[in-house]
């Protein structure tokens, strides 16, 4: 039985629907994100998961249990704010204390307990500071401490790391994931940051207006995108427009013929997925498939690659590809060069036409 | 889970929540009693007769048809209107030179602006008197003119009104953007012209408050006209005379309710003024740095000092006048006006009875609407209530105090009211001064609260720890300046009020600053300001205290805040 149990929820403020229907379920011990762009509902449905803001219909079972009508107090979780909402008047252990003091603990086993989690999150001398005495890292690491001391079944973290910068963002990434693994705790994290969510999720639910557009493991999630919306905001990804040729056959731009597997009627308009670095150069030959000539229209160099824009002109198309530094010195590739390129049949994806944008 | 339709969802209510309804629905019915059904019984009794029977609309036509009456109120409208049309144009000169030029001692004259507020209305117009009465020094320079009546009634409430006009017209002077006066400048207008243009539509907001606001308190100040308006009526007095002189409650009432409506007028002018004036500062707006300017500077230094002066002149005279023997004619040093056993029976009473009802006001009523702010604000659900409760908060704004404390009387002195005991009680005074002066201390609490991070509720439940809990240990701790405010603004206040309170009093209950008034009534006029100055020095120790504790008991406790 899954731990979480999300059904058709659905959340109204007024004449708008935040949610509409959302069903998913989490299994005990995974990390679940919420992937979406900003206002899809992904803050909505985490408070309505914490009963923070319950949702207008629909049932939310937790660990069995029934939890949709029950208020944040009487359900199990732990939270942490993007504001991370520490207690400034208390110091860093009497904030981490805090759900402890309540619970009419001793107040040795307190402290052991608080002593505990400062050194789980890497804050074992900082007991006495004040909140304000401490970077956002370590705000963030407070705050974390502070909502797993009550050992509660299920951690929701909304866009924990999004007022940190990049580096510090990047190591917390890993530190929270290893804590995550180490407690088995069942946690769910907003964000929409998507190199987040590849990185640090068991499992992606990426959301779009109120709605589940795919939920799947990252690899999934980029590899294989449910509609035109995920393979657009997961990633970049070159659209071509087209049409279905035939069974295994369609048409890019004004005319190639090129295999791909499709489920399309004929004749219908379609969009063809590509990611930039599935684009083939390298080993291409008179029987490769789905070959044609591209000029180097753009280089822009990133690091460890390049990102080429290439110009086609049978069929008219302009698209991305991701070209490594190596490639570039063996094939001698520069500005205004012609080559050859395919697009391998296995990785095109197709969607109907103008579904998303 | 099939196809059948997702069920809604009926929210249960916490522990928590319910304890916060309970809270909330105590508020309402305080708020109610004390604030909505007081004046419901003065509306009420302004269509009934003294046998309590409805007459419609009769005692109005009565009120319309009494001619001493009607002059009365013509009295207070140019009275009202000629104060404002001087103090507004003052205080907005003075404001403009604390805000926009380059003068030295800014604080000093801010201070020196500030201290009428320190005291009864009623000490300017003592001093008026003192100056210009029949027994005054300067009484020569009128002519043959009279202090008592119009002029000195005007010549006293514009000390009176002058630091309050000021405070807005310096807050609504001190929000401007630099960015524009910068924009001005490169487009190449005149100091003039960017007056017209940039400054003055700036503050306009702040200026219509300001007008609003001074028009309201000239009409309903009781103590100035009440010293010096001699044969002079104004609706204040009227009411006054109507009520404790003739025991015509129902004309009283009428009175009262004319009262009433310039007063909510002007808080509903004031309210869109102020939303008004809010939105104009962006955030990314750049504070406004004054320029030296010498011509100008100069011109408003003297100025000021010419106010402040005044301000200094005004309130001396009455100090003086506390410690001399006999005015004009013995002018050497004596204490013995502060023998107050020898003017009046209740000797020093009170004053120690004032002080009494400030602390318990002030103390009762910071906790209680701390308390209640933080209820209304951090609830969820109960919106009707809520709405209900917040209406009636910041309704008192609206009504001014000589229109409260005679709903009071008319509601607790019902026999048939069953609190009716309170009346004649320190009790009522206590309650009815927080009654009085309750929005801007819920505003202030509101204010803070909403600084505080949205979440904290939210974590604490989520930790399963009882909000008042929380409430104890951070709300409160975070917002202990804000508290400590409430609890001097309603001291002071509680210490200078009179048009309330005058209903209300018994012999055993009279305040410091009714006791001015009855003192002056026998002719103890140095007694009376004996009295006076010592409502000024409680009131100035009173703020120097607050900075005390802010700078050192309150700095201890908040050092939480420093990085
Ligand atoms: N209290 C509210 N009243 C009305 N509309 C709301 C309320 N809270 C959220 N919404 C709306 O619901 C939608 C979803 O909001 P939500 O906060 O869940 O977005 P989000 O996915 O978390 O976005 P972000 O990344 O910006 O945090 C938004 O369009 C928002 O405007
Ligand atoms: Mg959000």
């Amino acid at each position: 039985m899954p731990y979480l149990e999300v059904d058709r929820v659905t959340k109204r403020f007024g004449m708008f629907t935040a949610l509409e229907a959302v069903s998913l379920s989490i299994e005990r011990g995974e990390f679940v994100c919420f992937l979406g762009p900003s206002g899809c509902g992904k803050t909505t449905l985490l408070r309505a998961i914490a009963g923070l803001d319950p949702q207008t219909s629909g049932t939310i079972r937790q660990d069995g249990r029934d939890v949709s009508a029950l208020p944040p107090s009487e359900r199990d979780f732990g939270i942490v704010f993007q504001s991370y909402a520490l207690f400034p008047n208390l110091s860093v252990a009497d904030n981490v204390g805090y759900g402890l003091k309540s619970r009419r603990k001793p107040a040795a086993e307190i402290k052991a307990r608080v002593s505990e989690l400062l050194a789980l999150v890497g804050l074992p001398t900082q007991g006495e500071k004040y909140p304000a005495q401490l970077s956002g890292g370590q705000q963030q690491r407070v705050a974390l401490a502070r909502a797993l001391a009550t050992s509660p079944g299920l951690l929701l973290l909304d866009e924990p790391l999004s007022a940190l910068d990049a580096r510090v963002r990047a190591r917390l990434r890993g530190e929270i994931r290893g804590l995550q693994r180490r407690l088995g705790v069942t946690t769910i994290m907003v964000t929409h940051d998507q190199e987040e969510a590849l990185t640090m999720a068991d499992r992606i639910v990426v959301m779009n207006h109120g709605r589940i557009d795919q939920i799947g493991t990252p690899e999934e999630i980029y590899g294989k995108p449910a509609s035109a919306f995920v393979a657009d905001f997961v990633g970049s990804m070159n659209f071509l427009t087209g049409r279905v040729a035939g069974p295994g056959r369609i048409t890019l731009g004004d005319g190639l013929a090129i295999d791909c597997s499709h489920t399309m009627t004929p004749g219908s308009e379609i969009r063809v997925c590509l990611r930039p670095e599935d684009v083939q150069v390298r080993g291409i030959t008179e029987n490769t498939a789905n070959r044609f000539p591209v000029t180097i229209a753009e280089l822009e160099f990133l690091g460890s690659f390049c990102r080429a824009t290439l110009r086609a002109s049978a069929p008219e198309v302009t698209l991305t590809a991701d070209f490594s530094i190596n490639l570039m010195r063996d094939l001698n590739v520069g500005v205004g060069k012609t080559l050859d390129i395919a697009l391998p049949a296995d990785r095109l994806r197709v969607f109907a036409g103008e579904a998303a944008g | 889970m099939a196809l059948a339709e997702a069920t809604l969802v009926k929210p249960k209510a916490s522990s928590d929540d319910i304890v916060m309804r309970a809270g909330i629905a105590v508020v309402l019915i305080l708020l109610a009693l004390f604030v909505a059904a007081p004046l419901w019984t003065l509306l009420s009794k302004s269509f009934h007769n003294a046998d309590d029977k409805w007459v419609g609309l009769d005692n109005y036509i009565r009120y319309v048809s009494t001619p001493a009456l009607m002059q009365s109120l013509w009295n207070s409208l140019w009275i009202s209107l000629l104060t404002t049309a001087i103090v507004v144009p003052l205080a907005f000169v003075y404001a403009y030179a604390l805000t926009r030029a380059m003068l030295p001692g800014k604080a000093l004259f801010q201070a020196v602006a500030l201290i009428p507020i320190l005291a009864p209305s009623l000490l300017p117009a003592m001093s008026m008197i003192y100056l210009f009465g029949n027994q005054g020094m300067l009484k020569q320079l009128l002519g043959g003119g009279e202090i008592y009546g119009a002029g000195g009634i005007v010549a006293s409430q514009v000390f009176y009104c002058f630091p309050h006009v000021l405070m807005i017209l310096v807050t609504a002077l001190s929000m401007a953007d630099q960015r524009l006066y910068e924009a001005a400048e490169a487009l190449g207008a005149s100091r003039w012209r960017i007056f017209w243009t940039v400054t003055l539509p700036g503050a306009r907001y702040g200026l219509i408050s300001a007008i609003f606001v001074c028009f309201t308190l000239v009409l309903t100040d009781f103590g100035i006209a009440k010293v010096i308006g001699g044969q002079f009526n104004v609706l204040a007095t009227d009411v006054y005379k109507q009520v404790i002189g003739q025991q015509n409650f129902e004309m009283g009432a009428v009175v009262g309710l004319i009262l009433l409506a310039p007063a909510v007028l002007s808080f509903f002018a004031d309210r869109y003024a102020q939303k008004r004036q809010v939105s104009l500062l962006s955030a990314r707006a750049v504070p406004y740095a004054p320029k030296r300017q010498r011509g100008r500077d100069a011109l408003l230094f003297v100025f000021c000092l010419v106010i402040a002066g005044l301000i200094l002149v005004i309130i001396g005279i009455a100090g003086w006048a506390s410690l001399i023997k006999r005015w004009p004619y013995n002018l050497s040093l004596t204490l013995a006006n502060y023998d107050f056993e020898n003017f009046d029976p209740t000797g020093w009473g009170p004053l120690w009875t004032s002080l009494k009802m400030a602390a318990l006001a002030a103390a009762i009523g910071a906790i209680a609407i701390f308390t209640a702010a933080w209820l209304l604000e951090k609830s969820r659900g109960f919106h009707l209530v809520r709405n209900l409760v917040q209406f009636l908060a910041t309704l008192p704004m609206a009504v001014p105090g000589l229109v409260l404390g005679l709903g009071y009387i008319f509601f607790f002195n019902s026999p048939s009211n069953p609190l009716n005991f309170l009346y004649g009680t320190l009790a009522i005074l206590v309650i009815n001064t927080m009654a009085h002066f309750y929005t801007v201390a819920h505003v202030t609490a509101v204010t803070a609260l909403k600084q505080l991070d949205a979440e904290f509720e939210a974590v604490s439940a989520s930790l399963k720890v009882p909000l008042p809990v929380t409430f104890v240990r951070v709300t409160v701790p975070i917002c202990l300046p804000a508290i400590l405010d409430i609890f001097v603004y309603l001291f002071a206040n509680a210490m200078t009020t009179v048009s309330a309170v005058i209903f209300l009093y018994a012999a055993e209950t009279k305040l410091a600053s009714i006791a001015v008034i009855s003192m002056d009534e026998s002719g103890f006029n140095a007694a009376a300001a004996a009295m006076a100055m010592c409502i000024v020095f409680v009131s100035l120790a009173t703020r120097l205290l607050h900075l005390l504790l802010e700078r050192t008991v309150l700095a201890k406790l908040q050092r939480w805040r420093k990085r």
